[in-house]
């Protein structure tokens, strides 16, 4: 699978992806300037993490209008993989190939911790090898990372099965106390409705090399490389 | 043509919890303004345009708000437009 992931100014995550990418899963993988746009070779666009554009007006509201998003958008309706993590998954919802918006944490804190998540639809390419309702453990690094969205949104998330990840406790039981952030429905990932498009709040990518210890992270893109 | 001054207002919608809001009313209530309630932090944005008639201003501020200046996901807008 090859893999490309574009960097915007601010992008901070780049690497770490294609570290993991690159030089663990032995992908061919290839960094993607912003301003660039041809991607016709490339199977899975990543949108790092990191403060594109210094989230200035709003994350990922001006990394929107970057020229690469029209050939992202191009990519997606191809029925290809699209993956935003923390800031890729805001700009993924700024852009509107992800329902919703990411808001100020309920709590104002920047959150930097291990989320506690449960693994809530392993019938997609992006978790296969995760048992269904397993319950992982995986970074979270952000400011703005409240989903919200209208209750209809909500609504039709929850009926079609896209919310792909959930904020827990250890047990993985869906609690106000293991929300870290106030997402709605303990919201902590979601894919679109052709499922092709995936955006999550935690980071896989770093907890993905053993030397971490730290591996949670690897189901993802083991799942979706041997999709 | 002609230049306008405009004066835009985001704002968050109600639906849409402001923590910000919250901790500034509780704030303004220990400093003894106990009659303050519904406290909503926004954005102000001042800008000036060029064009050829009152319409055509409102319409395109219209439209960078909608693309660019909101997000109608979780914000209202609204805008004061002046004739220089």
């Amino acid at each position: 699978m090859k893999f490309g992931i574009i960097v915007f100014p601010g992008s901070n995550c780049d690497r770490d992806v294609a570290m993991v990418t690159q030089d663990l899963f032995k992908q061919p993988t290839r960094m993607i300037w912003h301003q660039e746009t041809n991607i016709d070779d490339l199977d899975l666009i990543v949108i790092p993490g990191g403060f594109s554009y210094g989230d200035y007006l709003r994350c990922g509201a001006i990394a929107r209008f970057s020229p690469i998003i029209k050939s992202v958008i191009k990519h997606a309706d191809q029925g290809k993989y699209v993956l935003g993590i923390c800031n890729g998954f805001q700009i993924l919802t700024e852009i509107g190939l992800l329902p919703g918006a990411l808001i100020r944490n309920r709590d104002l804190h920047f959150i930097c911790d291990r989320s506690v998540l449960r693994v809530e639809n392993n019938a997609l390419p992006w978790t296969k090898a995760y048992h269904n309702q397993q319950v992982i453990t995986i970074p979270i690094a952000h400011g703005e990372g409240r989903y919200f969205a209208d209750q209809d949104t909500l609504k039709e998330l929850e009926d079609n099965q896209q919310v792909l990840f959930r904020y827990c406790n250890n047990q993985g039981e869906i609690t106000q106390e293991s929300n870290p952030n106030g997402s709605l429905n303990n919201i902590a990932g979601i894919v679109n409705k052709k499922g092709n498009i995936l955006g999550m709040m935690p980071h896989p990518e770093r907890a993905s090399d053993p030397i971490l210890k730290a591996t949670d992270g690897r189901g993802l893109f083991e799942s979706i490389i041997n999709r | 043509m002609a230049t306008y001054q405009s004066r835009i207002y985001v704002t968050l919608r109600p639906s849409v919890l402001d923590p910000a809001g919250v901790a500034v009313e509780s704030g303004l209530k220990q400093m003894g303004y106990t009659e303050v309630e519904g406290v909503r932090i926004g954005k102000y944005i001042e800008l000036t345009l060029t064009a050829s008639d009152e319409n055509t201003a409102k319409q395109q501020l219209d439209q960078m708000c909608d693309q660019l200046l909101a997000n109608t996901v979780i914000e209202n807008y609204c805008f004061e437009l002046i004739e220089k």
